[in-house]
């Protein structure tokens, strides 16, 4: 059996329907329990105070809004290279779900800053780089509205998931790059396995960044499932009128 | 039944409050449209249908 197989817009809905349920509930579950312990279970930080409960929205938020990007890379290029439907579908699926976390992080992160920097917005690398992603996530979904025939707007939106992925690369690893910004270093950096987090606000946090990956991935299902029966509307309309 | 978040009371609720807002209304607007979406589907495939009787 092959990947490729699920290119298939039929097989695609047809394996991923009764997943959905599953993979929502369960990223639900892991929401409410992860949200639950940070905020009701887990103590102030001893310098941030009670600020420190936004981490588990913060966090989790952010590193899907540059994983949703990542994802949508992905599929673009399968879309440029292979021109499987489905793939430019899920692409266009992700990207409403990747700018709510990237506003969830962008509104986190400036109520979090206010009373710890002082400042509610800072032209820091990574907050910039960040805002950018933003915008290109802005501009993507608005490219997709703006072009009538389905093949040319997959097409030139790929092209500009290819070079907003330049931002989602520096929104990553913008604190590794300019060490002079604001925003400190990545909580869990799992590349080097060094824990910069006490157990007590990791273990909900690693609960909520699973919740908030399973929600990614349940809602990519039912929205390509959607755009999926859109397309296939309008060609049935089409044809009907024809 | 809160915990006393002390002097960011408002900055800690005002983010989970956003942020549950935005993850709600993404999750409902997801479900809604392709609930609508099946139905419309549905009804042009019957349409379909009676046309090729």
């Amino acid at each position: 059996m092959s990947i490729w197989e699920y290119a298939n817009p039929k097989k695609f809905i047809a394996t991923t329907t009764p997943l959905v349920p599953w993979v929502l509930g369960v990223a639900i579950a892991c929401l409410v329990i992860g949200l639950f312990w940070g905020f009701f279970l887990t103590p102030d930080d001893f310098r941030q105070g009670s600020t420190v409960k936004i981490i588990y929205l913060h966090v989790p938020a952010a590193l899907m809004a540059i994983n949703a990007w990542f994802m949508m890379l992905l599929a673009s290029l399968v879309w440029l290279v292979r021109r499987h439907h489905v793939s430019a579908l899920a692409a266009r699926a992700a990207a409403p779900v990747g700018i709510v976390m990237t506003l969830i992080a962008l509104i986190t992160g400036a109520i979090w800053g206010q009373p710890m920097w002082g400042t509610w917005w800072a032209w820091d690398p990574r907050l910039t780089s960040f805002l950018i992603l933003f915008l290109f996530y802005l501009g993507y979904i608005a490219l997709w509205e703006a072009i009538e025939d389905p093949d040319t707007a997959a097409d030139l939106t790929s092209v500009l998931c290819i070079v907003g992925s330049v931002f989602a690369v520096l929104s990553r690893y913008a604190v590794n790059f300019w060490n002079q910004g604001l925003h400190q270093g990545t909580s869990v950096p799992v590349a080097t396995g060094e824990r910069t987090i006490s157990d007590v606000f990791f273990v909900p946090l690693v609960i909520c960044m699973v919740g908030f990956g399973l929600l990614f991935l349940a809602l990519v299902m039912v929205r390509t499932q959607t755009e999926i029966r859109v397309r296939r509307m309008r060609a049935l309309e089409m044809r009907m009128r024809s | 039944m809160i915990p006393d978040l002390g002097n960011y009371a408002a900055e800690v609720m005002a983010a989970y409050g956003l942020s549950i807002l935005l993850l709600v209304g993404i999750v409902a607007m997801s479900l809604r449209r392709g609930r609508k979406l099946r139905t419309q589907l549905a009804d042009v495939e019957a349409r379909r249908d009676r046309a090729n009787v």
